[in-house]
């Protein structure tokens, strides 16, 4: 039976994560886990998170995940999901400018509190609720159909420096990264386990992802 | 290619079992929330809310153990209001797997209350709930304040202002409810709305009213809302939520289908 660990370092409610990966995946040995040991046992690593970036960093540090972080995502198939996602740019404006985990070079940044869409109504903050998500190749968007609708919160996103980390965008109402991937480390600014089909479907993707880019 | 707007099923749940009456023809106990809850993911709710009217604290865990139920296989996001009080209260519908709450009157008795919340478990969590009721007469300009203990008691606090202090404590959507049109089945107050929305940076979900899909069409184009709630249309199997989006659709509403 082959296991997904995922961190639990305080930050969210981790719930929701752990139902929709067993209902994706009914095979698979979901865990929920804050010690390095069984993060490095377990076959592939999800990293949720929700709140604040600096909290987030520094529950990552207090209890030595950090480390351990840096270690798996260069061996095995590694998700990071919304503030998951956010914690492995170089560096946050969130909180006077934090510093991140640095697994992707770039910027998180905050949504302009001026935007207006196509029709002049002014856009909200947080960006809350299905937007559409315009894939780039990569094997966890299999059986997805281009430009799904999945469920966003967050009033920050990844601005990575180099465009081919990018596998997917989304409007609000300008272009931004909502997935990122490199070798086996994927990310994704929604949330897969709120956004019902194509959520789950993402999820029972990555839990029998070999970590291959194609 | 933009964010959808939201229509968002609200469920009355009292002692576990869902009030004021649901009829479909397919559920085979139309009283049991999970069985609702379900057949409205089918038929593609952006979300679901469950607000507890159990008048007794001692009944509160039902309401856990429906969140519980319905989030092992239902995967949207759900909310719960009604009785949240304390943090401690905001956890364990955390932990029975709800993504938000709704807090409503305790946000009136101790603001702070919103900030330590919010501090907490994130912004994105807590959904600031505002009765609000039209207190200007006819001649005078609009101007609604917001009732709590479901409407019985005026407080003398002005709706757009508590909206922006809410937001300022950090509530990260605003779910407001018109007192004048619950129930009435005439449409939402768009002034109210409007006015709400505009007001604060926040999604704004507008409720109280909706009789048919076009009210849910105006709380967006007129009320500017960014998701409509909706009971008894939805309970009653008047319309479905698959309809609810055609219609919203049709009026040039950016939703998901």
């Amino acid at each position: 039976m082959s296991s997904v660990a995922v961190i639990d370092y305080g930050m969210g409610n981790l719930h929701s994560i752990e139902k929709a990966l067993q209902h994706a995946s009914p095979e698979v040995d979901v865990q929920m886990v804050s010690n390095v040991e069984a993060i490095q046992q377990a076959d592939r690593v999800v990293f949720p998170g929700v709140g604040a970036i600096r909290d987030c960093m520094l529950a990552l540090d207090d209890s030595g995940l950090s480390a351990v972080i840096r270690e798996v995502v260069q061996t095995k198939p590694f998700l990071g999901i919304c503030l998951g996602m956010q914690a492995l740019l170089t560096d946050s404006e969130e909180n006077d400018k934090t510093s991140c985990l640095d697994i992707f070079k770039g910027q998180v940044i905050h949504f302009s509190k001026h935007m207006v869409d196509s029709q002049g109504e002014r856009l909200k903050i947080p960006h809350m609720g299905w937007n559409q998500v315009s894939q780039k190749p990569h094997p966890l968007w299999a059986g997805i159909p281009q430009n799904s609708r999945f469920y966003f919160v967050h009033s920050y996103y990844a601005k990575p420096d180099d465009e081919i980390d990018t596998v997917a965008t989304t409007e609000y109402p300008n272009e931004f990264t909502s997935a990122l991937a490199k070798d086996n480390v994927f990310a994704v600014q929604f949330h897969p386990e709120k956004s019902q089909a194509v959520g789950l479907q993402l999820l029972k993707n990555f839990l029998s992802w070999d970590g291959q880019q194609a | 290619m933009s964010l959808a707007k939201r229509i968002i099923p609200c469920l009355d749940v009292d002692n576990g079992r869902v009030v004021k009456g649901v009829q479909f023809v397919d559920i085979r106990d139309a009283g049991d929330p999970v069985e609702v809850a379900r057949r409205y993911d089918r038929e593609g709710a952006d979300e679901i809310t469950f607000l507890d009217i159990t008048a007794t604290s001692g009944n509160r865990d039902t309401i856990i153990h429906v969140v519980e139920q319905v989030a092992d296989e239902v995967f949207i996001p759900l909310t719960v209001g009604g009785g949240i009080r304390e943090l401690d209260d905001i956890r364990r519908m955390l932990n029975a797997g709800a993504d938000k709450v709704g807090i409503n009157s305790a946000a009136v008795f101790r603001p702070e209350f919103v900030r330590e919340a919010a501090e907490k478990f994130g912004s994105q969590c807590i959904v600031v709930a505002i009765d609000a009721k039209k207190v200007s007469k006819e001649s005078e300009p609009d101007r609604w304040e917001i009732f709590t203990h479901g409407g019985r008691e005026l407080t003398g606090i002005d709706a757009v202002e508590w909206a922006i202090k809410m937001v300022d404590y950090g509530a990260g959507e605003i779910l407001l409810t018109s007192m004048d049109r619950d129930g009435t089945k005439i449409g939402f107050d768009l002034a109210l709305t409007r006015a709400i929305s505009d007001a604060v940076i926040v999604p704004v979900i507008a409720s109280g009213g909706v009789g048919n899909l076009d009210h849910l069409a105006d709380g967006v184009i007129e009320g500017k809302a960014d998701a409509v709630l909706a009971a008894s249309i939805f309970h009653f199997a008047e319309y479905t939520i698959e309809q609810a989006k055609k219609k919203m659709q049709d009026r040039g509403i950016e939703v998901r289908l």
